[in-house]
């Protein structure tokens, strides 16, 4: 048995020293997908069904940040007393696409400001069946 | 050839939280609406309704459910669902039937019994539905109102002041509206010292949950001219588009936008009222007055640079200088917004043009807009789905 906390979302993320967010890229006009698509590019100029799955940029800018004060319903799982994590909203420079995740355990809002390099990281979130908690990606200021 | 109908009757039953059956509100507001129009239910030719996803089978029909609590009577029934735009898309379909001769007169309804608390998805393990997946992730509704806020603060560096002074103004305005749920006055003060939701917005901020019923007769032109409501104020737009890919903004449900790698960005909120401009051949200059989604209080910031009243990051100063108040230039949610309301989905549109519907009379008593001529709604919800209509007098 395994000691690793098993992904929230199976297929979402890569794991090791260097994770990354799995997307696709369409192999006709280039465009990238998270989450994953595999059917039709959604370009309406593109008609490609191929795509190549691909680890999406590990850095990007805050374009806005937030954060959860309240016990958010189910799915999602938080022990009590609930503890407010921040979110950020980060853009990739090289997909052009804005990617939502919460941030790093111990950094709140007043840490954060819109143009912030931040980087992907893994971290456990809590979980109803599996007390190890489920491994998610988040974003963590660049130091 | 004119593209316009006849908004001949207008009604409500009033916002709250009231916990009886949704068809209770359709029926009351259904029948506000056809004694306002002074004309019998059976001379309804067709039922529009906006679907309610909360409520059962009754509420996806909700069409036929109406009808049916109205008493059969053998008109035709449709039932739109388009999340927040439900109301819009049911008085699309309206337009559709009256402008191609199929029907006269219509009943366009909608109504809502909402739980208490955060909107949640639909249960289970489902991988496969972004409303899910941003769920199990931690991110709410009000995550986004919250991104969207914060992102004004850092870029045209509006405060939380000026989100305060939304809340202010239009609980000024609902404060004497019979029809909304929240009739209280509040200062700068009691919204600050409101608990924070989702930095930088706290809960008097955000919008809440409500059950209510909205109702309109519209008929074809001709119509109105027959019973003697010639001067009825008219539907000049109904825009109902869908996002332009690649959409630039981060929107309920997506976790993240889609990709500009190859092709500039598109803001959706900002081409639903250029479609209804365009359609009714007229421009923002044109407008008296607005009723526009307040989700929160900084999205009608965001609203009112969409509808193009001012000019991108100066929303903020029309609200400072008493602009969107009703006697200011622009007057914004003289019926007091989703602030004094809540939202109740599928009513919720429907609910927007029947304010239009009593300014544009001159009915609207202390909350009137002195010579309104044209309103316009605006209003957004989860996948792709929004509308704005224009109503002129």
């Amino acid at each position: 048995m395994s000691e690793t906390p098993r992904a929230v979302i199976e297929g979402f993320f890569t794991t090791g020293p260097a994770p990354a967010l799995l997307g696709s890229r369409c192999a006709a006009c280039g465009v990238y997908y998270f989450p994953r698509v595999e059917s039709l590019c959604r370009n309406p100029d593109c008609e490609s069904s191929q795509f190549e799955t691909v680890e999406l940029s590990r850095t990007g800018k805050v374009w806005s940040f937030t954060n959860a004060c309240y016990k958010p319903p189910e799915p999602y799982h938080a022990p009590e007393p609930f503890e407010p994590y921040a979110i950020a909203a980060v853009e990739l420079e090289r997909e052009r696409m804005i990617v939502l995740g919460q941030v790093a355990t111990g950094v709140g809002v007043e840490q954060l400001r819109a143009g912030q390099d931040m980087e992907l990281v893994l971290e456990t979130i809590p979980d109803a069946a599996d007390p190890a908690g489920k491994l998610t990606w988040k974003w963590k200021p660049v130091a | 050839m004119t593209q316009e109908i006849a908004i001949i009757g207008a009604g409500m039953h009033p916002w709250g939280k009231w916990g009886r059956n949704f068809v209770d509100y359709g029926v009351a507001a259904a029948r506000e609406a056809l004694t306002d129009a002074g004309i019998a239910w059976r001379d309804v030719q067709f039922v529009s309704g906006a679907a309610t996803m909360r409520c059962g089978y009754p509420g996806y029909v909700a069409g036929a459910t109406f009808a049916q609590a109205l008493g059969w009577q053998g008109a035709e029934v449709n039932t739109s669902y388009a999340a927040c735009a439900s109301g819009s898309q049911a008085l699309a379909a309206a337009r559709t039937k009256i402008l191609s001769g199929q029907a006269d007169v219509a009943l366009v309804i909608g109504a809502d019994t909402t739980p208490k608390g955060f909107l949640a998805p639909a249960k289970g393990e489902r991988p496969d539905d972004p409303d899910w997946v941003r769920f199990r992730i931690g991110i709410t509704n009000p995550t986004y109102f919250a991104l969207w806020a914060r992102r004004r603060m850092e870029i045209f560096g509006d405060t939380q002041e000026d989100f305060a002074a939304v809340k202010v103004k239009n609980a000024d305005h609902g404060f004497t509206n019979p029809k909304a749920r929240y009739r209280k006055r509040f200062t700068m003060e009691d919204v600050a010292a409101s608990p924070m939701v989702a930095d930088p917005l706290r809960l008097m901020d955000i919008c809440a949950t409500s059950d209510g019923g909205a109702a309109l007769i519209v008929c074809s032109l001709d119509y109105a001219r027959r019973i003697g409501k010639a001067n009825a104020p008219r539907i000049a737009a109904i825009s109902t588009v869908t996002p332009t890919f690649p959409s630039a903004i981060i929107e309920m449900p997506d976790i993240a936008t889609d990709s500009a790698a190859v092709m500039e960005a598109h803001s959706f909120r900002a081409a639903l009222p250029r479609k209804a401009y365009e359609e009714a051949g007229i421009g923002p200059e044109d407008v008296s007055v607005a009723e526009v989604y307040d989700l929160s209080t900084a999205v009608e910031l965001d609203w009112i640079e969409d509808l193009q009243l001012c000019a991108r990051g100066e929303a903020a100063g029309l609200v400072r200088d008493g602009a969107t108040r009703i006697g200011g230039r622009i007057p914004v949610n003289p019926s007091g917004g989703l602030a004094c309301f809540g939202e109740a989905v599928p009513a919720q549109a429907i609910a927007q043009v029947c304010e239009l519907t009593w300014q544009l009379r001159g009915q609207s008593g202390d909350r009137q807009v002195e010579g309104a001529k044209v309103g316009i709604t605006a209003n957004q919800g989860l996948f792709g789905h929004g509308s704005s209509v224009i109503v002129k007098a």
